[in-house]
């Protein structure tokens, strides 16, 4: 075993990387949540995503056109999602496993002609000065665009959740919908904008996967980050800081354990694996015992189908 | 509908057997773990499967499935394969091994052929490279042009085969660089692009300047071209992932052998068999040599390639220890094939354990 030939730079610059996906995933759901949806069709919002944004890329030789491709796949997806449980009333948990598996198969047919192709590779961004700055200039100021974007959306979220009149009426609705169509918001639209944003959010995110971590594509290769995502958010009760803290320490378990694994620490490769479904499951119990603080924090109207009559 | 039947019928009663009727074709299926756009494992397999097609034409009908996951599925897959007629059946996974001899128990009929399994029965046969002969050749190479003295190795599991492999390379590499390292990681998976992407990140920033996989997808040999390292391709040219980075890969040739157990099973000479073949016969290629690789090194690996043809050099001659210290080989004794079959120790001079 042999610790020190981890450093630590480059391992949190990893974790960086590896987190990502998961972090836009579970961003775009928070929104969704807070406006009291439930959509557990993430996975397959990602997935679709990222053969969406693959295919672009590749067709236009432009990643960020790919990234747009991938944002306007996942939101497509995520609407027939938005149709069927907020205009036909259809049920939440039901509706968004079948999305799940209708983006996972059909990202497996989008990508018949996807298999072995090359990618154009996004440039990382390095930053003059900045990324030239010991320790903090590896971790912090040598990745691509999309890293910075994430944390943008983070914080553009918190912000707009906690400060400003769309946040205000965003929340009202995920709490209450009853008293915010009775002030003359329009639930459903709200909704269906959240909807979207949630999927254009883990379409990025599954893009991440295809474009600029494997960069490749392959048939189900989220391989499970949606639902890690979901996890994510009731982990970080539905606040979009303790998200990202929440994304880069599931995101760190998986680097963790191959880099232990390099260093030779004796430890069973199977318990590694398994460790971040693990502590999801654990965190989830956790949550789930603490009645009255997971009460407070989750959106009271969460998962309840809203319909102007009743 | 109705004639075919009819002659089938009447061939089986001519006791001539359906197989060599001229207007019946010979229906071989294929069974595949991962996709055949992996440009590794099973992409070779398919080629082979395409060398069939090719040499028979139509005397012969192919089909295959691809991604089937080991266990249940493959058993599935495996019986529906043999319901439909099949008369010759490639399954083309380690993994395949049980759901093989049990599905070949129910349908006594249908040949099968294993790859890299162990276990036999009259109606199936099973077939491997000596992968670890082509591992020597790169072990070598890697030994002498590592500067980090790091080699980085991505595993899938800890069977006999993936463990010859570390065994052939490390034993070469530290044969002409006493200070070589291999830093090993098991990934749990034949084919898991993202896993073996991060995999390699990891052993990157751990100092690897030389990558080496036994996984099935490209996404290493994409990670080392971005990193500006320099790695092996692992079935099949990876050349196209890594222009920059790919010193040589070692193919795996299975065409000729496909030929060849179609054309016994037309015959009615197929027989339940072990096969195990290396360089020499051409199960084992290489791809082009890379550049980079300074001329002498290349004579070198050349040379390596031409004594182990030739039967005058065995990669695993011993003196050898095992990795805890025990002896293993004497002095010029040849590993044999039992113990190389069923290889689960490392040599000696290894860090880590075989995960259990």
């Amino acid at each position: 075993m042999d610790l020190s030939s981890i450093d630590p730079i480059l391992l949190i610059a990893a974790l960086i990387v590896a987190a990502t996906p998961i972090l836009l995933a579970a961003i775009g759901e928070l929104v969704v949540e807070k406006a009291g949806v439930l959509n557990l069709g993430v996975e397959g919002m990602m997935i679709t995503g990222a053969i969406c944004g693959f295919a672009v890329a590749v067709e236009t030789q432009n990643p960020a056109l790919g990234f747009i491709g991938a944002a306007l796949g996942g939101a497509a997806l995520s609407l027939i999602f938005g149709f069927l449980t907020q205009y036909l009333l259809s049920n939440q948990v039901a509706t968004g496993l079948a999305l799940t598996l209708f983006g996972l198969g059909i990202s497996a047919l989008i990508g018949q002609a996807y298999i072995g192709v090359k990618p154009p590779i996004t440039a990382d961004l390095d930053i003059p000065l900045l990324s030239d700055v010991p320790v903090i200039g590896p971790i912090l100021f040598q990745h691509n665009l999309m890293v910075y974007l994430s944390l943008g959306i983070v914080a553009g979220v918190w912000y707009l959740l906690k400060y400003t009149r769309v946040g205000l009426v965003l929340r009202a609705v995920g709490e209450n919908h009853d008293a915010a169509h009775a002030l003359g918001y329009k639930v459903v639209r709200i909704r269906m904008l959240a909807i979207a944003f949630g999927g254009a959010c883990a379409g990025l995110g599954g893009a991440y996967l295809s474009l600029i971590r494997v960069p490749q594509w392959t048939e189900g290769m989220t391989a499970g980050a949606g639902w890690i995502a979901l996890a994510i958010v009731v982990f970080a009760s539905w606040k979009p800081w303790r998200v990202l803290l929440g994304a880069y320490l599931f995101g760190g378990i998986t680097v963790l354990q191959l880099n232990l694994q390099a260093a030779g620490l004796k430890i069973p490769v199977e318990y590694l694996s398994m460790s971040p479904y693990l502590i999801t499951i654990l965190v989830l119990v956790i949550m789930s015992a603490d009645r009255s603080r997971a009460a407070l924090n989750a959106p009271a109207a969460l998962g309840r189908p809203f319909h102007a009559s009743s | 509908m109705n004639i075919k039947t009819l002659l089938a019928g009447a061939t089986l009663a001519f006791g001539i057997g359906a197989a060599a009727h001229a207007d019946d074709p010979l229906k071989v299926g294929f069974v595949y773990v991962g996709p055949v756009g992996d440009y590794g494992w099973s992409y070779e397999h398919n080629e082979g499967r395409l060398a069939v097609e090719e040499a028979f034409g139509d005397k012969v009908e192919t089909t295959f499935v691809e991604s089937v996951p080991e266990g249940a599925d493959a058993e599935r897959v495996m019986t529906q394969m043999a319901l439909s007629g099949h008369d010759l059946i490639f399954t083309t996974s380690f993994g395949y091994m049980d759901s093989t001899i049990a599905v070949a128990e129910k349908f006594p009929d249908v040949k099968f052929e294993h790859a890299t399994g162990y276990k036999r029965a009259d109606n199936v046969s099973t077939y491997s490279a000596r992968f670890y002969e082509g591992r020597a050749v790169i072990g070598h190479i890697a030994g002498k042009m590592t500067e980090s003295n790091v080699v980085g190795y991505i595993a899938s599991f800890p069977i006999p085969e993936v463990i010859r492999g570390i065994n052939s390379a490390y034993l070469h590499a530290k044969k002409v660089n006493p200070d070589v390292e291999f830093r090993i990681v098991w990934v749990y998976t034949w084919f898991d692009p993202a896993k073996e992407a991060d995999a390699a990140q990891a052993l990157i920033d751990q100092g690897a300047d030389i990558l080496m996989q036994h996984t099935d997808s490209t996404a290493p040999m994409t990670i080392a071209e971005e990193k500006g390292i320099l790695a092996f391709g692992q079935a099949s040219d990876m050349i196209n992932f890594g222009p920059n980075s790919q010193l040589t890969s070692i193919i795996d040739n299975w065409a000729p052998y496909y030929v060849a157990r179609t054309q016994a099973v037309m015959d009615g000479t197929w027989e339940s068999a072990d096969t195990w073949d290396g360089i020499e016969p051409g199960m084992v290629a290489f791809a082009a040599m890379s550049d980079k690789i300074p001329a002498d090194v290349r004579a070198e690996a050349e040379q390596m390639i031409e004594d182990i043809k030739s039967g005058a050099y065995h990669p695993f001659t011993g003196p050898l220890n095992k990795q805890d210290g025990s002896a293993w080989l004497g002095e010029g004794e040849v590993a044999d094939d039992g113990t190389l079959a069923g290889m689960n120790f490392y040599i000696e001079g290894l860090a880590g354990d075989i995960p259990s």
